[in-house]
């Protein structure tokens, strides 16, 4: 997948990498079972040609785009983001993809839409977890409009230069790199613009625990995990100390005053 | 050779304790050759716990099935499957305080008080030690029988505590299916010793028509 260096400001961390190895094979895929390393053992059944994305609601332009439009749609970036997960580990990743804005923009939302839906697909033929009792299928996540036309929220189709394993949520999925990994859904079918705060699957599973803005924050701990450190993937030796969590993820130049005035602590 | 005479067989204790090793072993050497995949110290912490578990039921389950399958031998290896069953809880425990707190104890005593799941756990390993500590013969004549039963029926809080911790641990991610089968395990292998104390209850007359009261 062609793609060239991003210069969007914070698009680029000088963090190492993580093995594409690691990144392909540890992951939270729940549609393909609750083990880290069930998505790569199972995700192979999933088909991801042909795929469309059905764009929905308050727009001027709906309709279904094939993943070769959306594909052409704007020049493929190549970002290395931080990942945080909410579980309390974190990987650095070269994604590929442009700015979800590019998107946003040209179905031309209306002025009465407050914030995006993303819709995965559930499919119980192609994942052999959808119909379990752990999550209400379809996996939604949502953001809020101007969170969807930050420039660092990425539309996402590869990743180290190929285009995304299954695994990894192929074939067009999003990364929002300041938030907890679940808010980044894969495999997306639709995209939705709404006027009332979209109700995502993990807020729905536990609304204590995971809120809809689910911003990384290391002053506010998940009741299970502390939030304060992270363990980075396959850098650290065993026995080497966590690192501190960055509020935001290290994002906070970029994109801390979306929520100037906002109560993080309510707004989790 | 009929299974209870195998059970007595002069190999049979030393072959337990090398089955038990077997997952330490396999961790040691994962964890060495890089074998636990992206994340070894969860893999480590997770496995730890697991096999916590495993050995707490493989403990519990020694007294029913000597009952009902009539294979009074067993008796021999309740106490090593004990032991084990404490050897993996420290490793659990031990995993948890120096890859996820850097054997900050400061830090490990704030933990344990803000997160509920770590707390229970905790209690329940805390629970464990006097048992380990009294398992050999000279604690039980020291103790005498009767007290040295009464500490070890401890072990009916700390299997609930421990399928608890775990409950709690995959709530967060509403994953109960592993819970679920361990809590039936441990509910019939607990469940099965109320019963046998009901009836035992039952068949007993009771103390009034045995013996005059105390007055």
């Amino acid at each position: 997948l062609q793609a060239v260096r991003s210069t969007i400001p914070g698009a680029v961390t000088m963090d190492k990498v993580t093995e594409f190895k690691d990144a392909s094979s540890y992951n939270n895929y729940y549609e393909f079972g609750t083990d880290k390393g069930d998505p790569v053992e199972h995700a192979h059944t999933l088909k991801t040609s042909p795929w469309t994305v059905e764009i929905e609601g308050l727009v001027k332009k709906p309709g279904k785009y094939a993943l070769e439009d959306l594909l052409k749609l704007s020049a493929q970036e190549e970002r290395i983001y931080r990942l945080r997960c909410v579980e309390g580990w974190s990987m650095v990743i070269p994604w590929v993809g442009y700015s979800l804005a590019k998107l946003v923009e040209k179905v031309e939302p209306l002025g009465s839409a407050k914030f995006v839906e993303f819709v995965t697909l559930a499919d119980p033929k192609q994942m052999p977890y959808v119909g379990s009792r752990v999550l209400d299928w379809p996996y939604v996540e949502g953001l809020r409009m101007d969170e969807a036309m930050h420039p660092l929220t990425l539309l996402t189709f590869g990743m180290y230069g190929e285009v995304l394993p299954n695994q990894n949520g192929a074939p067009v999925r999003v990364v929002v790199p300041w938030k907890y990994g679940f808010k980044s859904g894969k495999s997306i079918v639709k995209i939705r613009f709404v006027e009332q705060m979209p109700k995502t699957a993990w807020n729905k599973a536990a609304a204590n625990e995971y809120g809809f803005y689910s911003n990384v924050n290391p002053n506010v701990d998940h009741p299970r995990w502390s939030q304060a450190t992270e363990r980075r993937i396959g850098e650290d030796g065993l026995f080497a100390k966590k690192r501190k969590t960055l509020m935001f993820n290290g994002y906070e130049p970029q994109v801390g005053q979306l929520y100037a005035g906002l109560d993080l602590k309510k707004n989790f | 050779m009929t299974l209870s005479r195998a059970l007595l067989h002069p190999a049979a204790k030393p072959v337990l304790f090398v089955l038990g090793l077997l997952p330490f072993a396999w961790l040691f050497y994962g964890a060495l050759a890089d074998r636990l995949g992206a994340n070894p110290a969860e893999y480590l912490s997770r496995s730890t716990g697991d096999w916590t578990l495993r050995f707490l039921c493989l403990t519990l389950a020694v007294t029913p099935l000597r009952v009902v399958a009539g294979l009074p031998t067993l008796a021999r290896f309740r106490r090593m499957l004990g032991l084990f069953t404490y050897f993996y809880v420290v490793l659990h425990f031990l995993a948890y305080s120096w890859f996820d707190q850097g054997f900050d104890l400061g830090e490990i005593g704030k933990d344990i008080a803000k997160r509920p799941f770590i707390l229970v756990g905790f209690a329940g390993f805390v629970l464990l030690t006097p048992l380990a500590a009294t398992s050999f013969n000279r604690a039980v004549k020291a103790l005498g029988a009767k007290r040295w039963q009464a500490l070890h029926k401890l072990v009916y809080a700390i299997a609930p505590l421990g399928i608890l911790h775990f409950f709690w641990m995959r709530a967060a991610k509403n994953n109960f299916g592993e819970v679920a089968v361990y809590a039936a395990i441990l509910a019939v292998l607990l469940g099965w010793r109320v019963r046998e104390f009901l009836r035992k209850r039952q068949a007993r007359p009771s103390p009034g028509t045995r013996r005059p009261s105390a007055g």
